[in-house]
């Protein structure tokens, strides 16, 4: 399958989430400059992380009008697969793709460590290859990712299974002395209300490759190729690929 | 052509951590009479139309749609003749 990395001036992990894709997984991938009008042809879209605009008036909030957000955001209201990794969240949320906004961390500080996540729904297309209740261990980086929304919003999340990571402990316990930024409810990751597309602020692309550590964010990626090839591509095209891909590499 | 004067801030039901900062700097500096610090940002842009009605319009529509985030933020703004 095809990954488009979108990259706008001050993205940072766009090369990571590259890395993942092409490098770990051996999928096809492409950067898409944010001044492109066109997707390529992607199966699925990736929103990086870093200072997209210098995080300018507010993180993300420039960056959605970038000129490839309007097929960003066609793509996703079409079915489209679409992945934001930390900025690449707070983009989706400016752009009206998911609900809620991401505030100035609690503790004023920026976060950069590892944190164990806990997977709370499983059954998405960036999850399947996960189950549900695992516990991972990522790393986070920000500055802004305190999850805030109000209480029907949230409410609608919770009865929806929109909410897909959690900060835990590693034992899967989601406590307030766990959560690396002040986020509503330990929330860590959602999906839009048709679960196509995925904003998290911990950063799976960074814990692909045992040569860093972790290997932990790979199933993501795996899952959307995963879900691609089982109803985009086809079965018979999945099960050649799905095959080789499964190979350690 | 007018200029327009804009305020944005928090909402009243987000915590403005930037803002503790500040306060507990205060109370440090001495001046316990200050408290509620809340920090919001000032936006200045001139609007090139003939009425206040469609500079108003102008106006509200990039507060809306760019430079407030309605989830967090609440917009005011002032116009006056340029």
């Amino acid at each position: 399958m095809r990954f488009g990395i979108v990259v706008f001036p001050g993205s940072n992990c766009d090369h990571d989430a590259y890395y993942a894709c092409k490098k770990v997984l051996g999928e096809d991938a492409v950067f898409l400059w944010h001044k492109e009008e066109s997707l390529e042809g992607v199966d699925a879209v990736i929103l990086p992380g870093g200072f997209s605009y210098g995080d300018y008036l507010r993180c993300g909030a420039i960056a959605r009008f970038s000129p490839i957000m309007r097929e960003v955001v066609r793509f996703a209201n079409d079915g489209g697969t679409v992945l934001g990794i930390c900025n690449g969240f707070q983009i989706l949320q400016e752009a009206g793709l998911l609900p809620g906004v991401l505030l100035r961390n609690a503790s004023l500080r920026f976060v950069c460590r590892y944190v164990h996540l806990k997977v709370e729904n499983a059954a998405t297309r960036f999850t399947n290859n996960y189950t549900r209740g695992q516990v991972l261990s990522i790393p986070v980086a920000h500055g802004d990712g305190n999850f805030f929304t109000d209480p029907a919003t949230l409410h609608h999340l919770r009865e929806n299974n929109q909410i897909v990571f959690r900060y835990s402990d590693s034992g899967g316990g989601v406590r307030d002395d766990l959560n690396p930024n002040g986020s509503l409810e330990n929330i860590a990751g959602i999906v839009n209300e048709h679960g196509n597309v995925l904003g998290m602020m911990p950063h799976p692309e960074r814990a692909t490759d045992s040569v860093l550590g972790h290997t932990d964010g790979r199933a993501v990626f795996r899952s959307i190729v995963h879900w691609t090839l089982t109803n985009i591509r086809g079965e018979r095209e999945e099960k050649e690929r799905w095959a080789t891909s499964a190979q350690p590499k | 052509m007018f200029i327009a004067r804009i305020r944005i801030t928090l909402r009243p039901s987000i915590l403005d951590p930037q803002g503790k900062a500040v306060e507990h700097a205060i109370a440090t500096l001495g001046v316990p009479a200050v408290k509620d610090v809340r920090i919001g940002k000032y936006i200045e842009l001139t609007v090139d139309e003939p009425s206040e009605e469609r500079a108003r319009t102008a106006t509200e529509e990039v507060c809306r749609r760019l430079l407030a985030n309605p989830v967090m933020e609440d917009y005011s703004f002032e116009l006056a003749s340029a």
